[in-house]
Protein backbone atom coordinates (compact mmCIF):
# COMPACT_ATOMS: atom_id res chain seq x y z
CA UNK A 1 0.00 0.00 0.00
CA UNK A 2 1.35 3.37 -0.99
CA UNK A 3 1.02 5.93 1.80
CA UNK A 4 2.71 8.70 -0.13
CA UNK A 5 -0.49 10.51 -1.06
CA UNK A 6 -0.42 13.87 -2.74
CA UNK A 7 -2.13 16.49 -0.60
CA UNK A 8 -1.73 19.45 -2.95
CA UNK A 9 -2.91 19.78 -6.50
CA UNK A 10 -0.26 19.92 -9.20
CA UNK A 11 0.35 23.15 -11.10
CA UNK A 12 -1.00 21.82 -14.45
CA UNK A 13 -4.18 20.80 -12.61
CA UNK A 14 -4.59 24.30 -11.15
CA UNK A 15 -3.92 25.91 -14.53
CA UNK A 16 -6.50 23.63 -16.16
CA UNK A 17 -9.07 24.50 -13.49
CA UNK A 18 -8.45 28.23 -13.90
CA UNK A 19 -8.84 27.85 -17.65
CA UNK A 20 -12.21 26.09 -17.23
CA UNK A 21 -13.36 28.85 -14.87
CA UNK A 22 -12.26 31.54 -17.31
CA UNK A 23 -13.95 29.87 -20.30
CA UNK A 24 -17.13 29.30 -18.28
CA UNK A 25 -17.54 32.92 -17.23
CA UNK A 26 -16.66 34.18 -20.71
CA UNK A 27 -19.24 31.92 -22.33
CA UNK A 28 -21.77 32.76 -19.60
CA UNK A 29 -21.35 36.49 -20.27
CA UNK A 30 -21.84 35.98 -23.99
CA UNK A 31 -24.90 33.78 -23.56
CA UNK A 32 -26.49 36.20 -21.08
CA UNK A 33 -26.04 39.05 -23.55
CA UNK A 34 -27.45 36.94 -26.37
CA UNK A 35 -30.39 35.87 -24.22
CA UNK A 36 -31.10 39.50 -23.30
CA UNK A 37 -31.03 40.48 -26.96
CA UNK A 38 -33.48 37.71 -27.82
CA UNK A 39 -35.73 38.83 -24.95
CA UNK A 40 -35.67 42.40 -26.27
CA UNK A 41 -36.52 41.14 -29.76
CA UNK A 42 -39.38 39.08 -28.32
CA UNK A 43 -40.78 42.12 -26.46
CA UNK A 44 -40.51 44.25 -29.60
CA UNK A 45 -42.28 41.60 -31.70
CA UNK A 46 -44.98 41.25 -28.97
CA UNK A 47 -44.86 37.47 -29.11
CA UNK A 48 -47.81 35.65 -27.48
CA UNK A 49 -47.60 33.94 -24.04
CA UNK A 50 -47.50 30.45 -25.52
CA UNK A 51 -44.00 31.23 -26.85
CA UNK A 52 -42.71 30.90 -23.26
CA UNK A 53 -44.09 27.36 -22.98
CA UNK A 54 -42.85 26.33 -26.43
CA UNK A 55 -39.40 27.84 -25.93
CA UNK A 56 -39.04 26.15 -22.53
CA UNK A 57 -39.97 22.78 -24.06
CA UNK A 58 -37.48 23.36 -26.89
CA UNK A 59 -34.70 24.37 -24.49
CA UNK A 60 -35.31 21.36 -22.22
CA UNK A 61 -35.25 18.99 -25.20
CA UNK A 62 -31.90 20.48 -26.26
CA UNK A 63 -30.54 20.17 -22.70
CA UNK A 64 -31.62 16.57 -22.24
CA UNK A 65 -31.17 15.10 -25.72
CA UNK A 66 -28.61 17.19 -27.65
CA UNK A 67 -26.29 18.83 -25.13
CA UNK A 68 -24.92 15.60 -23.58
CA UNK A 69 -23.80 14.44 -27.05
CA UNK A 70 -22.26 17.73 -28.16
CA UNK A 71 -20.81 19.16 -24.94
CA UNK A 72 -17.32 17.88 -25.78
CA UNK A 73 -17.24 19.30 -29.30
CA UNK A 74 -17.48 22.72 -30.94
CA UNK A 75 -21.14 22.02 -31.72
CA UNK A 76 -21.75 22.33 -27.97
CA UNK A 77 -21.22 26.08 -28.23
CA UNK A 78 -23.96 26.34 -30.84
CA UNK A 79 -26.27 24.27 -28.66
CA UNK A 80 -25.61 26.52 -25.65
CA UNK A 81 -26.50 29.62 -27.65
CA UNK A 82 -29.60 27.83 -28.99
CA UNK A 83 -30.71 26.98 -25.42
CA UNK A 84 -30.10 30.47 -24.05
CA UNK A 85 -31.58 32.08 -27.14
CA UNK A 86 -34.77 30.05 -26.83
CA UNK A 87 -35.14 30.85 -23.14
CA UNK A 88 -34.49 34.53 -23.85
CA UNK A 89 -37.13 34.49 -26.58
CA UNK A 90 -39.61 32.94 -24.15
CA UNK A 91 -38.88 35.66 -21.64
CA UNK A 92 -40.37 38.29 -23.96
CA UNK A 93 -44.08 37.67 -23.23
CA UNK A 94 -43.36 37.62 -19.48
CA UNK A 95 -41.47 40.91 -19.65
CA UNK A 96 -44.24 42.44 -21.77
CA UNK A 97 -46.78 41.50 -19.08
CA UNK A 98 -44.74 43.09 -16.29
CA UNK A 99 -43.80 46.16 -18.35
CA UNK A 100 -47.52 46.84 -18.85
CA UNK A 101 -48.00 47.21 -15.05
CA UNK A 102 -48.06 50.77 -13.56
CA UNK A 103 -44.56 50.44 -12.05
CA UNK A 104 -43.56 47.68 -14.44
CA UNK A 105 -40.23 49.10 -15.70
CA UNK A 106 -39.10 49.58 -12.07
CA UNK A 107 -40.03 45.99 -11.22
CA UNK A 108 -38.19 44.58 -14.24
CA UNK A 109 -35.12 46.74 -13.61
CA UNK A 110 -35.07 45.79 -9.91
CA UNK A 111 -35.36 42.09 -10.74
CA UNK A 112 -32.59 42.42 -13.33
CA UNK A 113 -30.24 44.25 -10.99
CA UNK A 114 -31.14 42.04 -8.04
CA UNK A 115 -30.39 38.87 -10.01
CA UNK A 116 -27.02 40.27 -11.02
CA UNK A 117 -26.12 41.17 -7.44
CA UNK A 118 -27.21 37.76 -6.12
CA UNK A 119 -25.21 35.89 -8.78
CA UNK A 120 -22.06 38.00 -8.45
CA UNK A 121 -22.23 37.91 -4.65
CA UNK A 122 -22.65 34.15 -4.42
CA UNK A 123 -20.05 33.43 -7.11
CA UNK A 124 -17.60 35.79 -5.48
CA UNK A 125 -18.20 34.10 -2.12
CA UNK A 126 -17.64 30.61 -3.57
CA UNK A 127 -14.52 31.72 -5.49
CA UNK A 128 -13.05 33.60 -2.54
CA UNK A 129 -13.65 30.93 0.13
CA UNK A 130 -12.91 28.02 -2.27
CA UNK A 131 -15.14 25.88 -0.03
CA UNK A 132 -16.41 22.52 -1.22
CA UNK A 133 -20.20 22.80 -1.45
CA UNK A 134 -20.67 19.35 -3.00
CA UNK A 135 -22.50 18.22 0.17
CA UNK A 136 -25.42 20.41 -0.95
CA UNK A 137 -26.16 18.20 -3.97
CA UNK A 138 -28.72 15.89 -2.38
CA UNK A 139 -30.46 18.65 -0.46
CA UNK A 140 -30.79 20.89 -3.54
CA UNK A 141 -31.93 18.04 -5.77
CA UNK A 142 -34.64 17.03 -3.30
CA UNK A 143 -35.73 20.64 -2.86
CA UNK A 144 -35.96 21.08 -6.61
CA UNK A 145 -38.21 18.03 -6.94
CA UNK A 146 -40.48 19.22 -4.11
CA UNK A 147 -40.78 22.65 -5.74
CA UNK A 148 -41.59 21.14 -9.13
CA UNK A 149 -44.38 19.06 -7.57
CA UNK A 150 -45.72 22.09 -5.69
CA UNK A 151 -45.62 24.18 -8.87
CA UNK A 152 -47.44 21.42 -10.74
CA UNK A 153 -50.17 21.35 -8.09
CA UNK A 154 -50.46 25.13 -8.01
CA UNK A 155 -51.16 25.31 -11.74
CA UNK A 156 -54.64 23.99 -10.90
CA UNK A 157 -55.00 25.18 -7.29
CA UNK A 158 -53.97 28.79 -8.14
CA UNK A 159 -53.20 29.74 -4.51
CA UNK A 160 -51.34 33.12 -4.48
CA UNK A 161 -49.61 32.39 -1.14
CA UNK A 162 -48.31 29.08 -2.52
CA UNK A 163 -47.10 30.85 -5.64
CA UNK A 164 -45.18 33.35 -3.47
CA UNK A 165 -43.70 30.54 -1.40
CA UNK A 166 -42.65 28.61 -4.49
CA UNK A 167 -40.90 31.68 -5.92
CA UNK A 168 -39.09 32.34 -2.64
CA UNK A 169 -37.96 28.72 -2.33
CA UNK A 170 -36.82 28.58 -5.97
CA UNK A 171 -34.65 31.66 -5.43
CA UNK A 172 -33.02 29.97 -2.41
CA UNK A 173 -32.53 26.65 -4.22
CA UNK A 174 -31.03 28.35 -7.28
CA UNK A 175 -28.76 30.37 -5.00
CA UNK A 176 -27.62 27.07 -3.51
CA UNK A 177 -27.02 25.72 -7.01
CA UNK A 178 -24.81 28.70 -7.82
CA UNK A 179 -22.66 27.85 -4.79
CA UNK A 180 -22.71 24.15 -5.71
CA UNK A 181 -21.83 24.63 -9.39
CA UNK A 182 -19.15 27.24 -8.73
CA UNK A 183 -17.60 25.00 -6.09
CA UNK A 184 -17.54 22.11 -8.59
CA UNK A 185 -15.69 24.33 -11.06
CA UNK A 186 -13.11 25.35 -8.46
CA UNK A 187 -12.52 21.88 -7.05
CA UNK A 188 -12.31 20.12 -10.42
CA UNK A 189 -15.67 18.32 -10.18
CA UNK A 190 -16.77 19.93 -13.44
CA UNK A 191 -14.22 20.19 -16.25
CA UNK A 192 -16.58 20.90 -19.14
CA UNK A 193 -17.17 24.64 -19.41
CA UNK A 194 -20.15 24.16 -21.77
CA UNK A 195 -22.07 22.14 -19.18
CA UNK A 196 -20.96 24.48 -16.40
CA UNK A 197 -22.23 27.49 -18.37
CA UNK A 198 -25.66 25.91 -18.93
CA UNK A 199 -25.97 25.04 -15.22
CA UNK A 200 -25.10 28.56 -14.10
CA UNK A 201 -27.30 30.14 -16.78
CA UNK A 202 -30.32 28.11 -15.67
CA UNK A 203 -29.77 29.20 -12.06
CA UNK A 204 -29.58 32.86 -13.09
CA UNK A 205 -32.61 32.53 -15.38
CA UNK A 206 -34.74 30.93 -12.66
CA UNK A 207 -33.71 33.49 -10.05
CA UNK A 208 -34.68 36.31 -12.45
CA UNK A 209 -38.07 34.77 -13.33
CA UNK A 210 -39.02 34.13 -9.72
CA UNK A 211 -37.66 37.41 -8.41
CA UNK A 212 -39.79 39.10 -11.08
CA UNK A 213 -42.78 37.10 -9.84
CA UNK A 214 -42.16 38.06 -6.18
CA UNK A 215 -41.64 41.73 -6.99
CA UNK A 216 -44.64 41.74 -9.32
CA UNK A 217 -46.97 40.31 -6.68
CA UNK A 218 -45.65 42.33 -3.74
CA UNK A 219 -45.10 45.50 -5.73
CA UNK A 220 -48.59 45.71 -7.19
CA UNK A 221 -51.11 48.10 -5.71
CA UNK A 222 -53.91 45.47 -5.63
CA UNK B 1 -53.93 31.31 -18.18
CA UNK B 2 -55.82 29.39 -20.86
CA UNK B 3 -56.75 25.80 -20.00
CA UNK B 4 -54.62 24.29 -22.73
CA UNK B 5 -51.60 26.23 -21.49
CA UNK B 6 -52.23 24.97 -17.95
CA UNK B 7 -52.31 21.43 -19.30
CA UNK B 8 -49.15 22.09 -21.30
CA UNK B 9 -47.27 23.41 -18.25
CA UNK B 10 -48.57 20.55 -16.11
CA UNK B 11 -47.33 18.03 -18.68
CA UNK B 12 -43.94 19.73 -18.87
CA UNK B 13 -43.52 19.83 -15.08
CA UNK B 14 -44.73 16.23 -14.85
CA UNK B 15 -42.14 15.11 -17.40
CA UNK B 16 -39.42 17.00 -15.50
CA UNK B 17 -40.38 15.30 -12.22
CA UNK B 18 -40.53 11.89 -13.93
CA UNK B 19 -37.10 12.46 -15.52
CA UNK B 20 -35.43 13.65 -12.29
CA UNK B 21 -37.02 11.21 -9.80
CA UNK B 22 -34.96 8.12 -10.84
CA UNK B 23 -31.76 10.13 -10.32
CA UNK B 24 -32.72 11.08 -6.76
CA UNK B 25 -31.46 7.87 -5.12
CA UNK B 26 -28.19 8.03 -7.07
CA UNK B 27 -27.62 11.66 -6.05
CA UNK B 28 -28.45 10.98 -2.38
CA UNK B 29 -26.07 7.98 -2.33
CA UNK B 30 -23.12 9.81 -3.84
CA UNK B 31 -23.49 13.15 -2.09
CA UNK B 32 -20.90 13.58 0.68
CA UNK B 33 -22.09 14.63 4.14
CA UNK B 34 -21.40 18.17 5.24
CA UNK B 35 -20.02 19.15 8.62
CA UNK B 36 -21.38 21.84 10.93
CA UNK B 37 -18.90 24.34 9.53
CA UNK B 38 -19.97 23.55 5.97
CA UNK B 39 -23.62 24.25 6.75
CA UNK B 40 -22.75 27.46 8.56
CA UNK B 41 -20.71 28.57 5.55
CA UNK B 42 -23.74 27.85 3.34
CA UNK B 43 -26.43 29.43 5.51
CA UNK B 44 -24.54 32.71 5.77
CA UNK B 45 -24.72 33.66 2.07
CA UNK B 46 -28.26 32.29 1.78
CA UNK B 47 -29.33 34.45 4.72
CA UNK B 48 -27.75 37.38 2.90
CA UNK B 49 -29.82 36.50 -0.19
CA UNK B 50 -33.00 36.44 1.92
CA UNK B 51 -32.16 39.84 3.43
CA UNK B 52 -31.32 41.28 0.01
CA UNK B 53 -34.58 40.03 -1.54
CA UNK B 54 -36.51 41.52 1.43
CA UNK B 55 -34.73 44.81 0.74
CA UNK B 56 -35.72 44.65 -2.95
CA UNK B 57 -39.34 43.97 -1.97
CA UNK B 58 -39.24 47.02 0.29
CA UNK B 59 -37.81 49.08 -2.60
CA UNK B 60 -40.74 48.38 -4.89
Amino acid sequence: MNFATTTTRTRPSLLATNEVIRHTYTLLSMTLLFSAAMAALSVWLRLPPMVYLLSTVGALLLIWLVLPRTANSAKGLGVVFAITGLLGLGLGPILSTYLALPNGPKIVATAFGGTGVIFLGLSGYALATRRDFSFLGGFLFTGLLVVLVAALANIFLSIPALSLTISAVVILIMSGFILFDTSRLINGGETNYVLATVSLYLSIFNIFIHLLSLLGIMGSDD
Amino acid sequence: MATWMKIGWALLLGVMVAALLPRLREVMTHTPRGGRGDWAATLLPLAAVVAFVAFLLWLV
